[in-house]
């Protein structure tokens, strides 16, 4: 019974993660139809500049954090308006490949600044404590219960922010029709630039918590859970963002219990098999809307 | 046939026959520089990947992700029959091995293809590539916990653990494989290449080719004259896979024990889709030229050290950026215009861009 | 309209049948091309069509006409089993459609233009029409690809059906040309082409003038009729311009928010009072 709540929390913990990231990969799919392949290592970059503003510029772990928020706000910004914006009218491959190109530029970037050598996970960056539960049995670790608590804060405040805010609503009618929005006064290039920046601050988080997971950061750090979070996108339904949080969990849940109860070397294995049955199932992932399309 | 088409379209097997003797000339004279010498086989495996996966991408319209899968798929499955034409059929001539071993990668990689394919097909274009992705992601993890044993002529297969298994190892989960020479030759490649060129070049310009893109350009369209779209989508990914297979073969002979399969993982299917993109979506014998330059490049500007593949990076990013430009896109059409008015036997490639994918698109 | 046209309405006597349709009296004692048996369909609550009855003649050219969100699009896609009806059925020369798939209703012989063209636009026109024959000259992949004798037979057999399959709008010379760069009125005719290759028993044009001009539109009337004089075959076409309607349909069936309101020809439908108040309302008592 612990070892099921134990998996079940390392599950939902590293759902919550895949659950972070995969909201920037259905909202950028949702807003501008395209894949952001790079979304990974904007994730790694923002573990990074959170490494940098600790250690080198001494910051307070809270304050690190903002920076690296700020640092892959900018840098999706930037991403944004020079690699995707111009290729608007373009095939979704042509911005496929550009995408890929920006992930190549990323990790080798800071491969260049960093190095190869992984850095650790500093042991003073989430100093909250553990929480033991059942008499001792069950141990939540700090880095645990933030990484659930913020999945759940953003989720929250991003579905909030969507139904409730004009921006929200804004971004919403851009997905669905962009030209209608253009015409009803919406700015579409300020919103999809907002789009982007929300989704590389997420991403900024979602680094940060990684990191803490994985331990060990590298330039590759941000590769396979990016793609692995866009798995869980597809699997929600890509575009929604009820379907990627719900995908994202999931994801992260099936990993743990698949890891733990089936085998270490074939989790990975086991969780795209899942992907592959459920859109089998529902051809356009669990939220996911059927599009008709008019004979 | 009009005379400049088949110029138009016999231009590619010239050009890499002439190369291939160049070659030949040069290693018969020692005169061919090492690293060359050791690129040319995986050139031509990297050359059929980009013509096949061009197949899919480019002729059927259909975005996989997951193609280097298939390559695994060949490249393993052709180490064990080598291994076992080796060691338990005592099959002398290396050459006999490795055709047989390419021709077993190539049904192998078939056979998954098919099966694969089945469900795969089904799905809309992003929903495809992302399940493409998952298919090649599951082969490689299960090849890397797949140990294969020989003893006596039999082949024993077990998952996770190796130990306990009789005989001589042929595979050893990741550790590769083991007991297999290399036995991959330069004109074996070649041939390869040549092969694929005729079959997908001969596949587009006939009546199932014209099917395939029919299905791409207006799925609806094609199915109201009644084209069985699920076929032909399937006949493209089939023959890809195929193709990939007997390469992947190849390759595994040439790198015998260092062939891993982590080398075939998304990252590599993304590498081929780069190279199908930069030679041209339809355009096979572009692919060539690309794939070729792409894999040759890299290892010459080795000297660059870390900023390699940096460059490589902005050099991608610029060249989408340029070559889907408009204005430059405007200029290209005219230009293309003046110099071949009527050059309309070669498979048409959707514009991307100028071509709507909304209105008569496809599903 | 010019007197060619009139000739084929006078040539036609048109006989009354006690069930639900009138056919030309050449067509009578022939199996109907079509044959629509309460015909329906529902999308989740929204009722399309409903009790759709319809017979074809052999060799009629039919009208379906109606306003603006009618269903006559519906009825064409359910014709081409894009759609499987919720009720009723279709049958094409007596077989009953029941079951079958767009590719299936192809090979029983319904061909099909759309009302948003759908070519393959970036291939060239004669290979649009080639695909249209794929299922008429046929040969495997493998021969194909390892060009045998009947891979050059077949393909030589192919560009000459195409050709004369062409010559029907005289557009051999735009062979080569890739059929996206086409003027509209082109591509429209190039999509009946396309159809006509896939050797049907029943042609469904779908708005064929649309975008049309008025001369254009007459070529199209004559064109209409000689089809189906050379091919032997029925044509339903749905249309707004009513000059090609009355001019060249030889029965006329008028949808109304899913259900037939008229049949007959065209001077029972111009007269019919239900079809003057589908298209221009209902006359206010109020103004006398």
């Amino acid at each position: 019974m612990v070892n099921l709540l134990v998996n079940l929390v390392n599950g939902l913990s590293l759902g919550s993660v895949y659950a972070i990231i995969a909201l920037g990969y259905t909202m950028v799919y949702g807003i501008a139809k395209m894949l952001n392949f790079a979304h990974g290592d904007v994730i790694m970059v923002g573990a990074y500049a959170a490494y940098v503003a600790l250690r080198s510029l001494n910051m307070p772990p809270l304050v690190a954090t903002l920076i690296a928020m700020v640092v892959c706000t900018l840098l999706g910004i930037l991403i944004e308006k020079t690699a995707y914006k111009p290729l608007r009218q373009a095939t979704s491959l042509a911005v496929l490949i550009t995408a890929i190109g920006v992930s190549y530029f990323l990790q080798n970037m800071a491969q260049l600044i960093w190095g190869a050598t992984p850095v650790n996970f500093p042991a003073d960056f989430i100093t909250l404590p553990s929480i033991s539960l059942m008499d001792g049995k069950l141990l939540i670790e700090g880095a645990t219960l933030i990484t659930i608590l913020a999945g759940a804060v953003i989720m929250v405040g991003l579905t909030l922010f969507i139904n409730r805010t004009k921006v929200g609503k804004a971004m919403r009618a851009v997905s669905e029709d962009r030209g209608a929005a253009e015409l009803m006064g919406i700015n579409v290039n300020r919103t999809i630039s907002i789009t982007f920046a929300i989704g590389s601050a997420l991403a900024a988080i979602a680094g940060i918590l990684l990191w803490a997971k994985v331990f060990k950061l590298e330039p590759t750090t941000g590769a396979l859970p990016g793609i692995k979070a866009f798995t869980a996108a597809v699997l929600g339904g890509i575009g929604s963002i009820p379907g990627a949080m719900l995908g994202g969990v999931l994801l992260g849940v099936i990993e743990i219990f698949g890891r733990a109860y089936i085998s270490t070397a074939l989790s990975d294995a086991i969780v795209f098999s899942v992907l592959i049955i459920v859109l089998l199932v529902r051809p356009t992932g669990l939220l996911g809307k059927a599009v008709r399309e008019k004979v | 046939m009009k005379k400049k088409n088949i110029i138009s379209r016999f231009w590619i097997y010239l050009v890499v026959i002439a190369f291939w003797v160049i070659c030949e000339l040069l290693i018969s004279q020692e005169s061919l520089s090492p690293v060359i010498q050791n690129q040319l086989i995986p050139i031509c495996c990297w050359v059929t990947m980009a013509v096949s996966l061009n197949l899919v991408v480019g002729i059927s319209g259909e975005l996989s992700l997951g193609h280097a899968g298939f390559m695994s798929l060949g490249a393993f499955s052709g180490l064990i029959i080598a291994g076992w034409l080796q060691n338990a059929a005592q099959v002398e001539s290396p050459v006999a091995r490795l055709v047989l071993a390419m021709l077993a990668g190539g049904l192998i990689a078939g056979i998954f293809g098919f099966l694969i394919g089945i469900p795969v097909l089904r799905l809309r274009g992003d929903y495809l590539a992302i399940v493409t992705l998952a298919f090649g992601e599951i082969i490689n993890s299960l090849i890397i916990n797949l140990y294969v044993n020989l003893d006596q002529g039999t082949l024993y297969f077990k998952f996770l653990k190796g130990r306990g298994l009789p005989g001589i190892p042929l595979l050893a989960g990741a550790q590769g494989p083991d007991n297999i020479s290399k036995i991959a030759l330069v004109p074996a490649g070649f041939i390869l290449v040549l092969l694929t060129l005729i079959i997908v070049n001969n596949l587009i310009h006939c009546r199932t080719g014209r099917a395939i893109m029919a299905t791409r350009d207006n799925r609806i369209a094609a199915e109201s004259v009644g084209i069985n779209v699920t076929k032909y989508k399937m006949t493209a990914f089939v023959t890809a896979a195929v193709l990939a297979g007997m390469a992947g073969a190849m390759y595994g002979l040439f790198m015998s024990r260092a062939t891993k399969p982590t080398m075939f993982r998304y990252t590599k299917s993304i590498d081929v889709l780069v190279f199908v993109v930069m030679g041209g979506l339809g355009n096979v014998n572009g692919s060539v030229i690309s794939a070729a330059l792409l894999t040759i490049l890299p290892e010459q500007l080795r000297f660059l050290n870390d900023y390699r593949m940096l460059i490589y990076a902005v050099v991608l990013i610029l060249m989408m950026l340029i070559s889907n430009n408009p204005l430059i896109r405007s200029w290209m059409t005219r230009v293309k215009e003046n110099l071949f008015r009527r050059n309309k036997q070669t498979p048409s490639v959707p514009v991307p861009g100028l071509d709507d994918q909304k209105g008569g698109g496809r599903t | 309209m010019s007197e060619s046209i009139r000739k084929i309405n006078t040539d036609t006597k048109m006989v009354p049948v006690p069930s639900n349709s009138i056919i030309p009296e050449r067509d009578i004692g022939k199996m109907p091309v079509l044959e629509c048996k309460h015909l329906g369909i529902d999308f989740g609550g929204l009722t399309a069509v409903e009790d759709f009855n319809l017979i074809i003649g052999k060799t009629e050219i039919a009208g379906l006409i109606g306003p603006n969100g009618a269903g006559k699009t519906t009825v064409f896609n359910l014709l081409t089993k894009v759609y499987e009806p919720t009720r009723g059925t279709s049958l094409i020369n007596g077989i009953d459609m029941h079951g079958m798939d767009t590719v299936a209703a192809s090979k029983h012989g319904i061909a099909r233009t759309f009302q948003n063209i759908r070519l393959f636009s970036n291939m060239s026109v004669e290979d649009n029409v080639r695909i249209g024959l794929h299922n008429q000259v046929k040969y495997d992949m493998f021969s194909g690809i390892l060009r045998l004798p009947v891979f050059w037979k077949k393909e030589k057999e192919q560009h000459e059906r195409a050709m004369e399959l062409l010559g029907i709008f005289g557009m051999q010379d735009l062979a080569n040309e890739t059929s996206g760069s086409l003027p509209y009125g082109a591509q429209r005719r190039l999509e009946i082409v396309r159809a006509l290759a896939t050797n049907p028993k029943l042609l469904l044009l779908d708005e064929p003038a649309a975008g049309m001009n008025p001369h254009e539109t007459e070529e199209l009337m004559e064109n209409i009729a000689k089809i189906r004089d050379q091919f032997q075959i029925a044509i339903l076409l749905i249309e707004h311009d009513m000059s090609l309607v009355m001019g060249v349909c030889e029965g006329i069936c008028v949808l109304n928010f899913g259900k037939i309101i008229a049949k007959g020809t065209a001077e029972e439908i111009q007269a019919n009072p239900a079809v003057i108040e589908a298209y221009l309302g209902k006359r206010k008592e109020a103004e006398a």
